[in-house]
């Protein structure tokens, strides 16, 4: 981003070596027009901050972790002893380790924030199904790169983590063994399968920055969902330049963001954390309790919840896979839920959903923990195929402004 | 709104000229602070790549040199370098002590450079790109001054481990060393 411009127009102050390169390689003219000149819907709220957040936490996850590998021994008689050395004997090791731990946690705080923000103004009904498509590979895609990093540090977490979730491959029918044993190079979770993680945790961040890319690209070409919803195309003064506007409102979240990371990192640093993954791994003894990070314990309690192995692995894919249907499981007209009275309270319901989920993961799946937890997972695809096709067929949404100014010129002329 | 704020931030202060205002200020003041503070963000993953606190433990060296016959040279480790030990002879100490000062690329007297005359101990490499310099084995090249002879790129040392001849600029360097009892030296 040029920050010399002429203070009167906004436009790039003339450089002639900026004019040389941008006429045989139009990158300034690119960075003008998609962080400068971006025309972004003049109402945005608060909840359209988090994806500049997720962009930048993924920089920090990256940076941080290629600081980590400098110091890392894949191998799984020093995996643990070089965590613990980073930890100790590295200069500033525990702050780049500790950023990079609550780092994990933020991103996927974020992210669930810029889901359930897309879920509530309908960003991914036309024409962005492929931008909410593209985003969940991205998530996809983080919740394998954190799995995989989890187990690096080869504590008890790491071992045995590692161990169940690689098993549920071993659900698919007639080569699901094979599968496993190729997954693990080995016949048990063992030295190859941590040398391919690595290999796999330092690959998967770049792939979701290319696919971070194809996002904004996607996003780009029809602009910023609103909170009202509406197209804001046909009125050009529905929309502003994203610089200063947009840039000085993302900064200042981001400063509030990094006040609640730093937090974490300085105060709580094991916050998130398992203390049983401060014990080595050991492959022949289980911990009492094996529970996933905080950010999968919604996924973990679908696949608990049923009582049958493959059932209960193709639920748990199921509960991801059925969020790229949505476009056309809510086949309303209207984006926002501010004009949808039955659909917003579904929302708030299904939000309560997951996080009912996210607890009852974290419970010993007997009792009414399990109860509570199935019920849950009923609830979660009774949401997606019978209630939303049923409501946004059936509902009667409030009447949409024409433009976003409209409501605001109404009252000054009254 | 936004109009009449930036109206009054060019126009409200007498004294500032065209596009002086209070916002653009304000606007070099956070991005200072903000680059401030990346920049002291910055030095913990900077530091992080200097030698980590296990590996300065590691930087001294104890070497037993009792069985370090007359004559014979040995090779140690210390932070990873090899470390020159030469047990020399009368004749090797008379030689390194005749030169002629004025004849040495980096002047420099063998009195100053080995503690005890009959025991030379330096850093084993060379100090022109690196190499370690042969004549530490028997029958290795020792160079047209009995000292060593680099292979890489034909410097030559003396006795003292003095360059002689040849691309590398300075003396091979006396690493910080003492010696802890008659037979033991502490390296580092
Ligand atoms: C999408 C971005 C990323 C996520 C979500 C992520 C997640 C994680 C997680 C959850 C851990 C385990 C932390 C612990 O308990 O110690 C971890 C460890 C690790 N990660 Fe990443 N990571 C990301 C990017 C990277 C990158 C780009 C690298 C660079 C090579 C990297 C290198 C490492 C290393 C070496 C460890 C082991 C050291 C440790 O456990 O602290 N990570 N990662
Ligand atoms: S490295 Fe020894 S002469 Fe060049």
């Amino acid at each position: 981003m040029s920050t010399s411009s002429n203070p009167a127009t906004g436009a790039p102050k003339k450089n002639g070596i900026v004019e040389w390169i941008d006429y045989r390689l139009p990158i300034f003219t690119f960075m003008n027009h998609e962080l400068r000149e971006y025309p972004t819907p003049k109402n945005l709220n608060y909840w359209w901050n988090f994806g500049s957040l997720a962009g930048i936490v993924l920089v920090v996850m990256i940076l941080s972790g290629i600081f980590l590998a400098m110091n890392y021994t894949a191998h799984v008689d020093h995996a643990f002893v070089s965590v613990e050395r980073i930890m100790r004997d590295v200069n500033y090791g525990w702050l780049i380790r500790y950023i990079h731990m609550n780092g994990a946690s933020m991103f996927f705080l974020v992210v669930y924030i810029h889901i359930f923000r897309g879920l509530y103004y309908g960003s991914y009904k036309p024409p962005r199904e492929l931008l909410w498509w593209l985003g969940l590979v991205i998530l996809i895609l983080m919740m394998a790169t954190a799995f995989l990093g989890y187990v690096l540090p080869w504590g008890q977490m790491s071992f045995w983590g590692a161990t169940v979730i690689t098993n549920l491959f071993s659900a698919i029918p007639l080569v699901g063994e094979p599968i496993v044993t190729w997954l693990w190079g080995g016949f048990s979770v063992d030295n190859p399968t941590l040398n391919r993680f690595f290999s796999l945790h330092y690959l998967l961040p770049f792939v979701i920055v290319g696919v971070v890319m194809l996002h904004l690209v996607a996003l780009h070409t029809h602009g910023s969902n609103n909170p009202l919803g509406i197209d804001t195309k046909k009125n050009p003064k529905d929309s502003i330049p994203f610089h200063p506007y947009y840039t000085v409102k993302d900064m200042f979240g981001l400063g509030v963001f990094l006040v609640i990371y730093a937090a974490f990192v300085f105060f709580a640093p094991n916050f998130f954390g398992e203390p049983v993954n401060y014990v080595p791994a050991n492959p022949l003894q289980t911990p009492s309790e094996i529970v996933p990070e905080w950010y999968l314990l919604p996924f973990y309690a679908i696949l608990r919840s049923i009582p049958d192995k493959l059932a209960g692995v193709i639920a748990m894919f199921g509960a991801i896979f059925i969020l790229f249907l949505l476009p056309w499981l809510d086949s309303s007209k209207v984006r926002s839920a501010t004009f949808r009275p039955i659909y917003k309270q579904l929302f708030w319901i299904f939000l309560v959903d997951c996080i009912v989920l996210g607890w009852a993961g974290a419970q010993h799946p007997e009792g009414a923990p399990l109860l509570i937890g199935r019920l849950a997972t009923a609830y979660y695809f009774l949401h997606f195929i019978v209630l939303l096709p049923l409501v946004s067929k059936f509902e009667k949404p409030r009447a949409l402004p024409e433009s976003i100014s409209t409501p605001v010129l109404k009252t000054e002329k009254a | 709104m936004s109009e009449s704020a930036h109206a009054s931030a060019t126009h409200g202060q007498p004294g500032h000229g065209e596009g002086e205002t209070r916002r653009d200020f304000l606007a070099l003041a956070a991005t200072a602070f903000a680059g401030a503070g990346a920049a002291c963000a910055l030095w913990p993953f900077i530091d992080s790549m200097n030698p980590a606190a296990d590996t300065l433990a590691l930087s001294t060296t104890d070497v037993d040199i009792s069985p370090i016959a007359e004559g014979m040279r040995i090779t140690v480790k210390w932070r990873g370098k090899p470390v020159f030990i030469d047990h020399r002879n009368k004749e090797q100490i008379d030689q390194a002590r005749s030169v002629n000062l004025s004849e040495l690329p980096d002047p420099a007297k063998d009195e100053d450079r080995a503690q005890k005359a009959e025991w030379l101990v330096m850093v084993g490499v060379c100090t022109h790109l690196g190499c370690i310099p042969n004549g530490q084995k028997q029958g290795e090249p020792r160079g047209d001054f009995g000292g060593w002879f680099c292979p890489c790129h034909g410097s030559h040392y003396d006795t003292s481990g003095r360059i002689r001849r040849g691309p590398a600029p300075r003396n091979l360097d006396v690493p910080p060393y003492k010696f802890t009892t008659d037979t033991t030296v502490s390296i580092g």
